[in-house]
């Protein structure tokens, strides 16, 4: 054998080892990865585009600076509402990509996420009888409460003077959920004036202009205070929001995929039998036309199929039940650069070459149609990964990521396991029979 | 021998054959589109108790949703489509089935687009499609770029790459308006792989006839372009084998989410082998010659 050789089997051999270490057992912990890592449509989960409305932004501030505040608002109060790794991405000029992975309470979490939060402090105005003011339709008049910050310029009291440690407390007597807050220095002298002016009169709390509750004042307050009249839920959720600082602008949800993660493990079931059955009738196949060359084509693919779950382990590359179809076809693939070498080798032992002749003219013949087919299929994956944002969500760059590997390393075991294995067989077993050419 | 470029006009007329129908379902239904393009919402709803279909339907009526499209799929949930709904919505929806129906309702998957995106959908997966075919196109016209006339081998890929694609569309059109197949995202992946494989098979038969012009095999380029035809046919057919066994495999056991992805898939690769025999090769001569019957192939 030659020394190249030699030195192409240790490098085949060692990587198929490693391969097999990365991947035995398949949750086991290597380089800190365990398992696969499943896309949402596999373990269950949301996937939420937002888009901004950006008419309603700060003029003083940049796009880029309302867009990173709502993005870190966001991850705020995804990670306090429990949500397991969540993904927060900045899509285009005003959307937001927001992943949640095996959420189960999709749309509480949607709402909370999504919510502007703004919480503001009303007054009323007296009538000459000491009753607050009402319109024409017997409704309360509320106007924000404003006081007189610290550098003598008259402010609105909102959830910006918050100190972010809110929390949901239960009332001593009823059990009933409330949230505590407490005031920053400048929100406690707004508050001082507001309840100062506002003894034995009601204080709106409005959150995004919807009244949560209005209690009377009873005394002067400076620093803290409570908010009632919510079930437990909307309690903690408002807790999160408070903490969070409510958003620059509003957000609307413009697409939604959502996975019960029943679904997704039943998918994973179906595909692996169907990715079983795929390899078996490609294997039956290969061995049967192709004999001996057949036999090293499967365990090509063999090696192929050990060498890509390894890479899909330790990327590691998120698994999407698109990303597995092309996972598939991607056998066929990689079963196509074998079938190339072959069908020229056998022409090559038909035309009269001696056997370890046709394999070396076989492959060198078969090598540009290889490179030229699979540089086109590279070609679309690179397109696809690039449009894939755009249109059809995660299930186009799943698609086209995972062929893109499943292409790159089929041709890696095509010109060299399969090549090496076909050289080294045609040494010991000389019976071009067994190569498909009649002997 | 057996002689293909020779009878090309057979080949060309059952091409049309496969074409007319597809195309005059385009222009006259076009797709049947679904929610990535159209914008709407399709759920899976999975129901602890069988319930009819029309029960389903009636109360999916009385619940403002009259509009709604129902089917059963091989596994006893319903995929239901209707338009674009939010979460109040949603939970309302199965809030008032559940109370309806006195059963128990889980959604297995839901999604929902919106008006803008859909019609941001349709025009970046025209614009994916056409960047696609462009820059293979390119790459195509720089691996021939030896070649006497590099234009006819550019032009005759494209017109091969065209015939599979408009085979393809034209069938799911049809299948749009015969069975409810739905054009989505997914559908513009399966035609982009097509293009892909369409390619892949175009290269190897050029491929190999490049190959045979430059050793010369015989004077005649339909001769030559029939032997590379010839030679490279098991691999053409055994290669698009295997990817038919494979994506057979997931069409039967990989679960009704990619079925309709697979079967456009599998319909491309085969009008692939089709167009990698009978078509491709078989154009490059006809750039030269037209129709005509040419002294007979050796």
């Amino acid at each position: 054998m030659k020394t190249s050789d030699t030195l192409l089997l240790l490098f085949i051999v060692i990587l198929v080892g490693f391969s097999l270490w990365a991947i035995t057992p398949l949750d086991g912990d290597r380089f800190g990865r365990r398992g696969l890592t499943l896309g949402l449509d596999l373990k269950g989960g949301a996937y939420l585009v937002y888009e901004a409305d950006l008419s309603k932004m700060d003029p003083s501030q940049t796009v880029d600076q309302v867009m990173t505040s709502v993005l870190s608002k966001i991850e705020r109060r995804a990670n306090a509402f429990g949500v397991k790794e969540p993904i927060i991405q900045r899509q285009g000029e005003n959307r937001i990509l927001v992943q949640l992975p095996g959420e189960k309470n999709v749309d509480e979490a949607k709402k909370l996420i999504g919510q502007v939060a703004l919480l503001e402090f009303k007054e009323t105005t007296s009538d000459i009888s000491g009753q607050p003011q009402t319109d024409d339709k017997g409704e309360v008049i509320w106007t924000i409460a404003t006081g007189i910050g610290s550098d003598g310029l008259t402010k609105e009291l909102t959830g910006k003077y918050l100190k972010p440690n809110s929390r949901v407390d239960l009332k001593p007597n009823t059990n009933e959920p409330e949230v505590a807050f407490e005031w920053n220095d400048e929100g406690a002298i707004l508050f001082e004036q507001i309840t100062k002016r506002n003894i034995n009169k009601p204080l709106g709390i409005f959150l995004d202009g919807q009244a949560i509750s209005a209690p009377t004042v009873r005394a002067v307050i400076k620093s803290a205070g409570i908010i009632e009249g919510m079930d437990m839920k909307e309690a903690q959720n408002l807790a999160i929001q408070l903490n969070s600082g409510s958003l620059d602008v509003p957000l609307t949800v413009i697409q939604e995929q959502t996975v019960d993660a029943t679904l997704g493990s039943d998918s994973i079931k179906k595909s692996i039998v169907a990715g079983a059955i795929g390899l078996l009738l490609v294997a039956l196949f290969m061995i049967l036309y192709y004999r001996m060359a057949g036999v090293i084509a499967t365990l090509a693919l063999i090696i192929y199929g050990i060498i890509l779950t390894a890479v899909f382990k330790l990327v590691p590359v998120t698994l999407t039940m698109a990303g597995i179809a092309a996972a598939v076809v991607s056998i066929g693939m990689a079963v196509d650069a074998n079938i190339l070498i072959f069908e020229r080798t056998k022409e090559e032992l038909r035309a009269g070459r001696t056997l370890g002749a046709a394999v070396d003219a076989g492959f060198n013949r078969a090598w540009l149609a290889i490179r030229d087919s699979n540089v086109t299929t590279f070609i679309a994956c690179i397109v696809l990964f690039w449009f894939g944002d755009t249109f059809g969500a995660f299930l186009v760059k799943g698609f086209a990521l995972t062929l893109f590997i499943g292409v790159a390393l089929s041709m890696f075991t095509a010109i060299t396991v399969s090549r090496l294995f076909l050289s080294i067989t045609a040494k010991v077993v000389k019976n071009t029979w067994l190569y498909g050419v009649k002997a | 021998m057996i002689d293909i470029v020779g009878k090309r006009k057979w080949y060309f007329l059952i091409s049309v054959c496969l074409l007319v129908p597809g195309i005059i379902s385009m222009l006259a239904f076009g797709f049947n589109l679904g929610i990535d393009f159209s914008s709407g919402t399709v759920m899976t709803l999975r129901l602890s108790q069988p319930v009819e279909q029309a029960a389903l339907r009636q109360q999916m009526s009385d619940l403002g949703f009259s509009d709604a499209t129902i089917q059963k799929t091989s596994e006893g949930d319903f995929l239901v489509r209707t338009r674009d709904i939010d979460s109040d919505e949603k939970i309302a929806l199965v809030d008032g089935l559940k109370k309806g129906l006195n059963i128990d309702v889980t959604i297995r998957d839901f999604a929902t687009v919106s008006p803008m995106v859909a019609t941001e959908v349709a025009r970046n997966a025209a614009i994916a499609v056409l960047v696609a075919s462009i820059f293979m196109i390119l790459y195509i016209a720089f691996a021939f770029r030896h070649m006497p006339s590099p234009f006819k081998w550019g032009f005759s890929a494209v017109i091969a790459l065209l015939h599979d694609v408009l085979i393809v569309m034209g069938a799911f059109s049809i299948l749009g308006w015969l069975t409810g197949y739905q054009i989505d995202a997914m559908f513009i992946v399966a035609m982009l792989t097509i293009v892909g494989f369409a390619i892949n098979n175009t290269c190897v038969v050029y491929d190999r006839i490049r190959e045979n012009v430059r050793k010369g095999i015989n004077k005649d380029f339909a001769i030559t372009v029939n032997s590379s035809i010839l030679e490279t046919m098991a691999r053409c057919v055994n290669t698009s084998l295997v990817v038919i066994l494979t994506g057979l495999a997931l069409y039967l056991f990989g679960g009704v989410t990619i079925q309709q992805f697979i079967l456009a898939l599998l319909v491309g690769v085969l009008v692939g082998v089709y167009d990698s025999i009978f078509v491709a090769g078989p154009l490059l001569v006809l750039w030269d010659r037209g129709l005509k019957t040419e002294s007979k192939a050796a």
